[in-house]
């Protein structure tokens, strides 16, 4: 038989190839130096996602094993929003791995790199099972890292619950994943939209297997994403984690599930979107599914006190908004999720940063404690109160251009056509539940400013620590007054994914 | 390329705002120099923009000392557009003259003296930007930007309530803005090619849907009718205008609540005039419920700030029942008449509360009595505005209240402008009440002794603002030079 060996063309993975060796490097170069050096340990991770991005930026776009893995627009841009969303929360861990994880230093910062390239490979996978393994190798090390103060029972409670919650859902997944095989006879995904639009105009009765699918893949990244009703486990895993994890957990986690997503539904499924599609419209299950989202996230995150349980509620809600573009399903849509998400991480990790910094301090992450902070750490309560309003979305910050976009495509999509007015409701929702939002972000800002006592903590900022903050305060003005060269670049996504250009 | 004299009203205090977050705290003095200094600047560029414009421009009615469009974020058509009218100069000069008298009367700060005149800035360069901005973006954005500052205004260096206050404000006014940002998504892609420029937008939004209209009309109206503030959407202003520092009153009730009338004016009166038709009778009952209830609510008040806050929703009712009279040029210029001296007569007003209040610690008007014995120039003063807010001839208030009357009169039911002229007798009757109670009758020696009289700098940061509303009481006319063309085109745009 002629059988031929399929073009690995291993070039096109030498990011990935690299970040996980350099994982290993950071492991055993702990061992060798006797967990002494804690420092070092961060500091050589930092460095080995400097260098993993340059190797990123002269890999180029192009494909390798056959059609399995895709270096495109799509996988590209989410790349940078991994190793942004890595790199930040390695900076934010140094004052953690001072205090708190003086065994196992290497295997923390190994942890965060190896889920990195799990995430980095999910991003350019476009075929159902190495986006599964993908989404794998991402969530296992987040396992172990959620539960990574072992002494600690919150930590390890939030361990068990993101395992257990973790392991089910992608049971789920893998299950819908199953039944796309068992319709379409293939797991590539372009092959895959293909075969099933076919076998969909042959057999008209196939609707029941995909409604049931679409439902188990939706679930499945639904808990990656944190979409209610698959939320519950984010509050608790984000309040026992580490703070640096949770903060990579709330942005690389959430990018990771966003890609899949797209690569399953806007790509693998984009035939069964739209009303005429009933039952198996999944535009209209999902649009339900953000606009809980936004309600379930904003309300409750009124009455937190812990701020990173506040945080947690407010990432839902953000997810919310991520997939109002998501739905909408057009070039801005796509567009805006990409530039969301990249917004996002600079200031949900800038203000994620800041509680951990201030937790190393102050052991605290009560809301109240927060009080007359800006007394003493002006700096320090500046810039969380910048990233608190780009995150509310107050402009000229980058989240308030975000939540522009994003509901500039569901208004452009309900405009199309009368079938699609709901997107008008979903954008009503988006706005009131924003008004909600403004009002705990600002309770934050109370505190650190209204109070008329001054704090009794004084955080002086280590260098990577400074880094954290900095690159968020760029990044939220930066990209709130010039968003254009992110929005141009995010708008290549819909190129690759052959979206209706109108 | 002419000097960007509209940016440079926006960026000066900016930058202000950078050199005073830049100086050592510690150095108060200082810091409250250097932020008048660039608060002066602005003041005299719209002083000098005031005076070019009537001799150079207020002919026509197009778009003057235009920037741009310059291209902002290609993506959405974003662009950076900004050009001033008829209707904008008056308002970039009360907000130029208002925040530099606001600065002058807060040099008695005593807390966080740095983060303070920051913030004051910043609000200055936000309000600025809404009145000069051409693009529906950038005056969102400025519109937005300025609740950022005074949130943090209210909230810090306010008064007891300060924090409920705070967040009330910020609420309520983004809940309204958010309206507005639908409407601007709406018309965006309604036109064809995608636009946010204001003016292009104007000519096309007549041809827009009825129900279209209908919408992004209404939507427009809540966002704006929440800054006047119209009944019922007025409940944030007193609990605002209580708490705040004394020149944070002044800007907004100087400046903050003519954004709204002047948002209506500028966009959505002239982009939607059918469905202004429609309801204008209704805003009009609006208005006038506004003017009724403000000044019977104002009658009710023991606290002399609040009593003021609330002629002010009376006040700007005023302004709405001559909206409704869109087909008057009389009376849309004395909306523009009522505008300015309204700020000016309750900007003044609330500087001179604040002065009383430095010194005896409580605004409760049965607190006081006689105090004209005791402190004589303050009085002097104090009358003067308080005969202005109540309409005397002579002063800007009863111009503009004159001219709101017979604008409207003819082009509204009659019967309700009936019903608002005793508006009128209603704001004497609580001023006056108010006049008798502090300044007149008995002098309680024993609590009031002590009482000192109104400093130099208090009557320099007041003298402005009596001097312009006497001068536009006896002599109107250039102001309304001024802004007649642009109102003319206005009206003949709201006629289509």
């Amino acid at each position: 038989m002629d059988w031929q060996l399929p073009e690995y063309n291993l070039r096109m993975m030498l990011p990935e190839i690299f970040l996980f060796l350099w994982a290993l490097v950071v492991m055993t170069f702990d061992l060798v130096t006797r967990r002494k050096e804690g420092s070092a340990v961060g500091y050589l991770a930092l460095v080995g996602l400097l260098i993993t991005g340059f190797i990123l930026s002269v890999t180029g776009y192009g494909c390798g094993f056959t059609t399995m893995f895709f270096n495109d627009p799509v996988s590209l841009f989410f790349k940078i929003v991994f190793l942004g969303a890595a790199f930040m929360a390695i900076a934010s861990s140094f004052g953690i791995i001072k205090q708190k994880i003086v065994n196992h230093r290497g295997e923390y910062f190994g942890l965060i790199l190896l889920s990195t390239v799990g995430m980095m490979f999910l991003a350019s996978s476009n075929e159902l099972l190495s986006l599964y393994i993908g989404l794998e190798l991402t969530t296992i090390p987040l396992f172990v890292l959620a539960a990574f103060f072992k002494d600690d029972k919150l930590s390890l409670e939030a361990g068990i619950k993101y395992f257990v919650v973790g392991a089910f859902s992608s049971a789920l997944l893998l299950y819908g994943i199953s039944f796309l095989y068992g319709l379409s006879g293939t797991t590539d995904l372009v092959q895959m939209k293909i075969n099933i639009a076919m076998t969909h105009l042959t057999y008209k009765n196939i609707g029941l297997i995909i409604s049931l699918s679409v439902v188990l893949l939706v679930a499945g990244i639904g808990f990656k994403l944190v979409l209610p009703p698959f939320h519950q486990w984010a509050p608790d895993v984000y309040e026992g984690s580490p703070t640096p994890v949770a903060a990579f957990l709330s942005v690389g986690s959430k990018a990771a599930g966003l890609v899949a997503f797209i690569k399953i539904f806007l790509n693998g499924l984009s035939a069964f979107y739209g009303p005429e599609m009933a039952p198996n419209d999944w535009g209209r299950l999902v649009g339900l599914l953000a606009c809980l989202a936004m309600i379930v996230g904003n309300v409750l995150a009124i009455r937190q006190s812990n701020i990173k349980r506040m945080l947690a509620y407010s990432s839902i809600a953000h997810a919310g908004y991520i997939m109002i573009g998501m739905v909408a399903m057009n070039k801005i849509g796509v567009a805006s999720v990409g530039f969301y998400i990249f917004t996002y991480l600079f200031a949900n990790m800038g203000a994620f940063g800041i509680v951990a910094f201030f937790e190393d301090k102050s052991g605290s992450c009560q809301i109240a404690s927060y009080s007359g902070l800006s007394k003493t750490c002006p700096l320090l309560s500046v810039s969380m109160a910048v990233f608190l309003l780009s995150l509310a979305g107050i402009p000229p910050l980058a989240g308030f251009v975000a939540k522009y976009y994003v509901f500039a495509a569901a208004i452009k999509a309900a405009g199309v056509d009368t079938a699609y007015s709901w997107m008008y409701w979903l954008v009503g929702v988006g706005l009131l539940t924003a008004v909600f939002s403004l009002y705990y972000y600002a309770n934050v800002i109370k505190q650190m400013y209204f109070s008329a006592e001054s704090s009794p903590y004084r955080i002086r900022l280590s260098a990577p620590a400074m880094s954290v903050v900095l690159i968020g305060l760029i990044g939220v003005f930066l990209f709130g007054l010039y968003p254009e060269p992110i929005m141009r670049f995010a708008s290549k996504m819909s190129l690759v994914l052959g979206l209706i250009q109108y | 390329m002419d000097f960007p004299i509209l940016s440079s009203l926006i960026f000066v205090p900016l930058a202000g705002m950078v050199v005073v977050m830049l100086m050592p705290k510690q150095n108060v003095g200082a810091i409250r120099w250097t932020s008048l200094i660039f608060s002066i600047v602005p003041m005299l560029t719209s002083f000098w923009l005031v005076w070019d414009y009537f001799f150079n421009h207020a002919a026509s009615s197009v778009m003057a000392y235009v920037e741009g469009p310059y291209s902002w974020i290609p993506s959405l058509n974003i662009q950076y557009y900004l050009g001033v009218d008829g209707i904008s100069v008056p308002m970039v000069f009360l907000t130029g003259l208002l925040t530099a008298v606001s600065i002058l009367a807060s040099f008695n700060i005593q807390v966080r003296v740095k983060e303070y005149f920051a913030f004051f800035l910043l609000l200055e360069a936000g309000m600025m930007g809404v009145f000069v901005a051409l693009d529906f973006f950038l005056f969102y954005v400025y519109w937005e930007v300025m609740l950022v500052p005074m949130y943090f205004l209210i909230g810090v260096w306010g008064g007891p309530r300060k924090e409920y206050a705070a967040i009330k404000f910020f609420l309520y006014t983004l809940f309204g803005s958010l309206f507005m940002l639908v409407s601007i998504l709406i018309l965006y892609f309604t036109s064809e090619p995608h636009t946010l420029n204001i003016m292009t937008l104007i000519d096309i939004g007549p041809t827009m849907s009825h129900s279209l209209q209908m919408v992004c009309f209404i939507f427009f109206f809540i966002a704006f009718a929440i800054k006047v503030p119209v009944w019922p959407f007025h409940t944030w202003l007193p609990d605002a205008h209580v708490e705040a520092p004394t020149a944070v009153s002044v800007i907004l009730a100087g400046v903050l609540l003519k954004m709204g009338t002047y948002a209506m004016l500028r966009i959505s009166w002239p982009m939607f005039p059918e469905v202004l038709r429609t309801l204008s009778f209704w805003i009009a009952v609006l208005g006038a419920i506004g003017i009724i209830y403000g000044a019977l609510v104002s009658m009710a008040q023991k606290d002399l700030k609040k009593l003021v806050a609330y002629s002010s929703v009376s006040h700007m009712g005023y302004c709405m029942l001559a909206l409704a009279a869109f087909s008057s040029v009389t009376a849309i210029s004395g909306c523009m008449f009522q505008m300015v001296s309204h700020g000016l007569i309750t900007g003044a007003l609330f500087l001179l509360v604040g002065v009383l209040y430095d010194r005896a610690h409580t605004r409760e008007i049965a607190a006081f009595g006689g105090l004209g014995v005791k402190v004589p120039v303050y009085t002097g003063i104090m009358v003067l505005f308080s005969m202005a807010a109540l309409g005397l001839p002579g002063m800007s208030g009863f111009v503009s209240e004159f001219m709101v009357f017979v604008g409207a009169f003819g082009a509204l039911n009659k019967v309700l402008v009936g019903i608002c002229v005793l508006g009128v007798v209603l704001g004497a009757t609580y001023m006056l009440r108010m006049v008798q109670n502090v300044f007149l009758g008995e002098f309680d020696m024993a609590r009031w002794g002590g009482l000192k009289e109104i400093n130099l700098r208090e009557i320099i940061s007041v003298a402005p603002l009596a001097v312009l509303t006497i001068l536009i009481g006896v002599y109107p006319k250039p102001l309304s030079i001024l802004m007649s063309a642009t109102l003319q085109n206005l009206v003949s745009l709201m006629a289509r």
